[in-house]
C-alpha cells in the first residue's frame, strides 16, 4: 500500500520533467499532443542563437562569481559557528541564515529599493551577483557546518602541538579534510544561482541571465521548442553536477570516517 | 581547551565579521530601507518623502489589495497542508521501510526533479494542464471525455497543484530527518506494552516527528506566499498573488512606495502566522518538552 503510494508520488514528481525531452525532439512548434515526428533541429538552433549564448555567458559569470564568494563567506561563518563561542552568536547566525526562509521577492525588492532608489546605482550583473551571494551563503553554511562538525578538533591540536603555525595547520590539516564540503557547497551554490529567476528579474540591467532570457522566450510560442531543447540540456547538466556533488560528499565522509546520514541539506 | 577564552572569542568574532557585515549591509539595511520607503508616497513622477500611513490605510481597506492578500495566504495555506500531508508517507517510507544503505539513493531520486529549471517546470505544468495538454489528450484519447476540460488551468487550483509539486522535497526532507532521529526501541517498547501499530504511530511516532512536520510547514508556507512565477504562469486572473502585485507596483504601475508597503505587510502577516503555527504546534504536542 505505502510502497504503491510512494511510487505514484514519484511518478507525480517526475511527470512534468519527462515531457521536456519529448517536446525537445518533437517536430512542431505547438507544445501539445499529438506529436509531429522526430527532429533535432531545435538543438541545432541553439548553436546559432547569439542572444542565448550571451545570456548563458552572463549566467555562468554570475553563478561562478557568486558561488565562490558565497563559499568564502560560508567557510568563515561555519568555522566560527562550529568552533568558537562569541557574543550574540545566535542572532548573528540567524541574520546570516535568514535568506533561507525569506521569500525571494522580498530580497529582490529590498535590494532594488536600495540600489536604484536610494543609491542611484545602475543595475548590472554585479547587482545580481551581490544578491545571489546573499541567498547562496546560507546553503553553503548548511553544508560546511556538517563538514566542520565531523572534523575532529584533536587533529588540529595535534598539528599545533607538533609545531605547526595556525596558518599551516589550516592549510595542511583543516582545508584538505573539509575540501569535499567546499566542493559540494560550490556546486550547490552554482546550481542555485544558475536557476534563480525572480531576484535576477528585478536586478538585471540590460544583460539578462539565462532564466530571465528564458522567461522572455516563454512569451514567444515559436521559440518554445528551442527552450525545451535548452531545458533538456540544462537538466542533464544539473543532474551531472548533482551526481558529482553527491559522489564527492560520500568521498568526504569516507575520509573523515563519519557515517553516511543522507542527502546534502 | 588550552587557549584562553577571550582569544577564542576574538577569533570567532574575526571569522564571523565578513559574513555578518555582508548580511547587515545587503539584507538588514535594505529591509530597513523598504520599511522607510513604505511610509513615503508616490506623487505622480516624484516621491513624497513626508512619512505617512496613507499606503497602509489604502492597502488594508482597498478591496483589490485585501482580496489578493487574502488569496495569497489562503493558497499558500492550502499548498502547505496538501504538500505536508502528501509528503509525510513518503518520508515515513524512506525512513522506516528502505534499507539504510539505500536511503541516500532514495533522497537523491526525490530531489533530482527539483534541480531542473524552475521556470521550465512551471511551464511544463502548463503543458500538462492545458487545453491540448497531456491530461486532456489522455482523457479524450481514452474516450472518457468528449471535449477538453477547461477548469484545469488558469485558476487557483492550478497554482495549488503546481506549488505543491515544486515544494514537495522541502516538506519531505525535514520530516525525514525528524523520523530518522526517532529511537526505534521506543516503538518496540510501545508494542511490547500493548499498543497496536496504529496507536503506536499516533502516540509515539507522530509526536516525535512533530518538529520535522513544523519545519516542513514553515519551509513550504513562507516562500510560497511570495511566489511570483507560478501564479503569473498558471494562475490566470483569478489566481494572482501578492508577489505579482508587488512586482506590478515596482514595474508598470510605477508606485514603488505602495509596493514596499505590500511587501512589509506580507512579511508581517507571514511572520505572525509562522509564529502562531509554532506556538499552536508546541501546545498540541504537549508541554512536556
Amino acid at each position: 500500500m505505502l510502497r504503491a503510494y510512494v511510487i505514484l508520488f514519484l511518478a507525480f514528481l517526475y511527470a512534468p520533467i519527462l515531457l521536456l525531452p519529448v517536446f525537445a525532439f518533437n517536430d512542431g512548434t505547438v507544445i501539445a499532443f499529438p506529436l509531429d515526428g522526430f527532429t533535432t533541429k531545435w538543438f541545432a538552433e541553439l548553436w546559432t542563437n547569439d542572444e542565448l549564448h550571451a545570456a548563458l555567458m552572463n549566467s555562468l559569470f554570475v553563478a561562478g562569481t557568486s558561488s565562490v564568494l558565497a563559499v568564502l563567506l560560508g567557510l568563515a561563518a561555519a568555522r566560527a559557528n562550529i568552533r568558537y563561542r562569541f557574543p550574540a552568536k545566535a542572532a548573528a547566525m540567524g541574520l546570516i541564515m535568514l535568506p533561507l526562509v525569506l521569500p525571494e521577492i522580498i530580497v529582490g525588492v529590498s535590494l532594488l529599493v536600495v540600489a536604484v532608489r536610494m543609491l542611484g546605482l545602475d543595475l548590472s550583473l554585479w547587482t545580481v551577483v551581490a544578491a545571489h551571494v546573499l541567498i547562496c551563503t546560507p546553503f553553503a553554511i548548511a553544508i560546511l557546518n556538517a563538514s566542520f562538525q565531523s572534523l575532529d578538533p584533536s587533529l588540529e591540536e595535534a598539528a599545533i602541538d607538533l609545531g605547526c603555525s595556525r596558518a599551516e595547520t589550516f592549510r595542511l590539516i583543516t582545508l584538505p579534510l573539509v575540501m569535499p564540503g567546499i566542493v559540494a557547497a560550490l556546486l550547490i551554490s552554482f546550481t542555485i544561482s544558475l536557476d534563480e529567476f525572480i531576484i535576477a528579474f528585478f536586478l538585471t540591467g540590460s544583460d539578462p541571465t539565462l532564466p530571465v532570457y528564458i522567461w522572455s522566450l516563454l512569451r514567444f510560442p515559436r521559440l518554445i521548442p528551442v527552450v525545451m531543447a535548452l531545458g533538456t540540456i540544462l537538466m542533464i547538466v544539473s543532474i551531472g553536477i548533482l551526481v558529482l556533488a553527491e559522489w564527492n560528499r560520500r568521498r568526504g565522509l569516507a575520509r573523515t570516517g563519519a557515517k553516511d546520514s543522507g542527502g546534502f541539506l | 581547551m588550552g587557549v584562553p577564552l577571550d582569544q577564542d572569542t576574538k577569533r570567532g568574532l574575526t571569522l564571523i565579521a565578513p559574513p555578518l557585515v555582508y548580511a547587515l549591509a545587503l539584507l538588514a539595511g535594505p529591509l530597513l530601507a523598504v520599511l522607510v520607503f513604505s511610509f513615503w508616497t508616490q506623487d505622480y513622477l516624484t516621491i513624497d518623502r513626508t512619512p505617512t500611513l496613507a499606503n497602509y490605510a489604502e492597502a488594508l481597506t482597498d478591496p483589490i489589495y485585501r482580496t489578493i492578500m487574502g488569496r495569497s495566504i489562503a493558497i499558500s495555506g492550502v499548498v502547505t497542508i496538501v504538500t505536508v500531508i502528501l509528503a509525510f508517507p513518503v518520508a515515513y517510507y524512506v525512513s522506516f521501510h528502505v534499507r539504510p544503505d539505500r536511503k541516500s539513493l532514495w533522497l537523491f531520486l526525490i530531489t533530482i526533479p527539483f534541480w531542473t529549471s524552475y521556470l521550465l517546470r512551471i511551464f511544463l505544468w502548463k503543458v500538462m494542464l492545458g487545453f491540448n495538454g497531456v491530461i486532456n489528450s489522455a482523457l479524450t484519447g481514452l474516450g472518457l471525455i468528449d471535449a477538453p476540460l477547461t477548469f484545469l488551468l488558469y485558476n487557483a487550483n492550478a497554482v495549488v497543484l503546481t506549488l505543491s509539486h515544486a515544494f514537495a522535497p522541502f516538506a519531505i526532507l525535514p520530516i525525514f530527518v525528524a523520523l530518522e532521529k526517532i529511537d526505534r526501541s521506543l516503538l518496540e517498547a510501545a508494542r511490547d506494552l500493548g499498543e497496536t501499530a496504529v496507536t503506536t504511530f499516533l502516540r509515539v511516532t507522530l509526536p516525535l516527528a512533530m518538529p520535522g512536520v513544523i519545519a516542513a510547514l514553515l519551509i513550504v508556507f513562507i516562500p510560497t506566499v511570495g511566489d511570483y512565477v507560478t501564479p503569473a504562469e498558471v494562475g490566470g486572473p483569478g489566481g494572482l498573488m501578492i508577489a505579482n502585485l508587488i512586482q506590478a507596483h515596482f514595474g508598470g504601475l510605477n508606485n514603488a512606495p505602495m509596493g514596499a508597503t505590500l511587501a512589509i505587510l506580507a512579511m508581517g502577516i507571514v511572520t505572525i502566522i509562522a509564529l502562531a503555527t509554532v506556538l499552536i504546534a508546541r501546545k498540541l504536542s504537549g508541554g512536556a518538552r
